[in-house]
């Protein structure tokens, strides 16, 4: 049995096409990816997230245990403010990525639905092996979590949410009181654009959706719902991770680019594996990738040169905003450098492709 | 719009209909949705023989690749070029505008070997 969000009867309402996400039944899309895309990218759209995970840590030892067991050092991370980082296994593999942010009694980490049972279970492991004292509650079904995303989306919230949200630096959050409950606006997301997440309970899910979005159904909508797929093909053009695709326990965050959320200098889980990495430097790197053409490179299609094999692409997809055909991918550290000739294996067919920068978007200076 | 009844079916969602010796070949609407926002439809050269049970081309969206397979044999005498530029007709004109390619076939007969549209949408679960 499929669990589902508080907004289960608002997708089914909406048109949704719902599929199976990490156990989730979960909306891929409303009317079209590409349409949704563009609705994200210009004007704004609303994801339901609440099957990510979301783990409260109280108690006297739990910035001590989160500063062990996250790459990113937490020493000086303020009351409201957020941070993006990994959560390693002892070779340097990545278990999972994660936003924490401190609250004044708590900390949060928000998690990918995949992978909450098996952080869970990490986290308990360690805190018994550690010996350490504080409480780690699941409060991912007794809270729901949106998304709102595009250019549009903060002067529209500023009628609908009590506060100074334009006043909310990128990376940071505050509570506000949505209907008579506290709620936790974060300025962050997964697509390329300004917006905001917010966290509140489950039991307000329903009323909370009506007044954010408004009259969600009219064509010309400033907000409009969109699905996971245009989720996808949002955070692949803005060049960002997704687990199990450019992140996997058999992937270290250094090599995907993610140093900047690492630091080596403290005592982390999977330390000393990523200081031999950081040492020897990474044998491959994600890369983006141009292909020729329209058609795309999917998961696990082989990166060529000269005829071999020297990478893998992790993820694939005619980029709307573009109008080209991009690819992220893991190659050989060699063959990585921005404007290398490469190609990609599309069953059987070779498709000329070159090496560029990451991001493939970035939003317009506002 | 829903499936015509003009037309005969395969299970891989391909319509095909007959006009003379001539048949025109399509995917059906509820494949279309399926595979989402299509981006890329490769099609075969004017000229290129086609057998029955055997793939035409290649079909591409945001989400998956799928081959597009011919319920009959013959020569392929023209295809949709509009579909090059526009690959989304397929979503939005399936039946019409979104054709894929006219085969010149030899035996009307293979067109009874293919499902009528009431055998194809109790295949699809319609």
């Amino acid at each position: 049995m499929l669990k589902r969000t508080p907004f289960h009867a608002f997708h089914v309402s909406a048109g949704a096409k719902l599929v199976d996400f990490a156990g989730w039944e979960m909306p891929l899309l409303y009317r079209s990816v590409v349409d949704e895309h563009v609705q994200t990218r210009t004007s704004g759209s609303l994801f339901d997230v609440s099957h990510m995970g979301r783990l409260q840590f109280t108690g006297p030892d739990a910035q001590a245990f989160l500063q062990r067991v996250l790459t990113r050092n937490i020493a000086d991370q303020q009351v409201g403010q957020s941070r993006y980082s990994l959560v390693c296994n002892h070779a340097g593999g990545t278990l999972d990525d994660v936003i924490l942010s401190r609250d004044a009694q708590r900390w949060l980490v928000v998690c990918n639905a995949a992978n909450r049972d098996k952080l869970v279970r990490h986290f308990t492991d360690l805190r018994r092996q550690w010996s350490m004292d504080f409480d780690l509650a699941d409060q991912t079904e007794a809270t729901a979590m949106l998304a709102l995303q595009g250019p549009r989306v903060m002067d529209r919230l500023a009628t609908a949410i009590p506060g100074d949200l334009k006043a909310l630096k990128r990376y940071h959050f505050q509570t506000v009181s949505l209907m008579l409950v506290s709620g936790l606006v974060f300025r962050s997301g997964y697509t390329g654009e300004d917006g905001v997440e917010i966290i509140f309970p489950a039991s307000v899910a329903s009323m909370a959706i009506q007044m954010l979005g408004g009259a969600l159904d009219r064509p010309d909508a400033t907000i409009k719902p969109a699905g996971l797929a245009a989720r996808d093909t949002l955070r692949l053009e803005a060049g960002m991770p997704l687990y199990g695709h450019e992140l996997t326990e058999a992937i270290d965050p250094l090599s995907a680019g993610l140093g900047w959320a690492v630091d080596l200098a403290k005592d982390f889980v999977g330390v000393e594996a990523l200081r031999r990495i950081k040492a020897d430097g990474p044998k491959r790197r994600l890369v983006g990738l141009e292909l020729d053409g329209r058609r795309i490179a999917r998961q696990g299609s082989a990166v060529l040169l000269n005829g071999a094999a020297v990478g893998e692409v992790t993820s694939g997809t005619l980029s709307p905003t573009l109008q080209k055909s991009i690819a992220m991918a893991y190659v050989d550290a060699a063959h990585s450098a921005e404007g290398t000739a490469l190609s990609v294996d599309l069953k059987g067919q070779a498709c000329a492709a070159k090496v560029v920068k990451l991001p493939f978007y970035r939003r317009p200076a506002q | 719009m829903s499936a015509p009844g003009d037309r005969k079916y395969l299970q891989t969602h391909e319509w095909h209909k007959l006009e003379g010796n001539i048949v025109t070949i399509g995917i059906t609407q509820f494949a279309a949705d399926e595979l989402t926002d299509i981006t890329y439809v490769s099609l075969p050269k004017v000229g290129t023989k086609v057998s029955a049970g055997k793939p035409f081309g290649e079909i591409e969206s945001v989400k998956a690749t799928a081959d597009l397979i011919s319920g009959v044999s013959g020569t392929v005498i023209e295809v949709n070029s509009a579909l090059v530029q526009n690959p989304g007709l397929v979503n939005q004109d399936p039946y019409v505008g979104g054709w894929m390619v006219k085969v010149q076939i030899a035996s009307p007969a293979e067109m009874d070997k293919l499902m009528p549209l009431d055998d194809y949408l109790k295949a699809v679960g319609q």
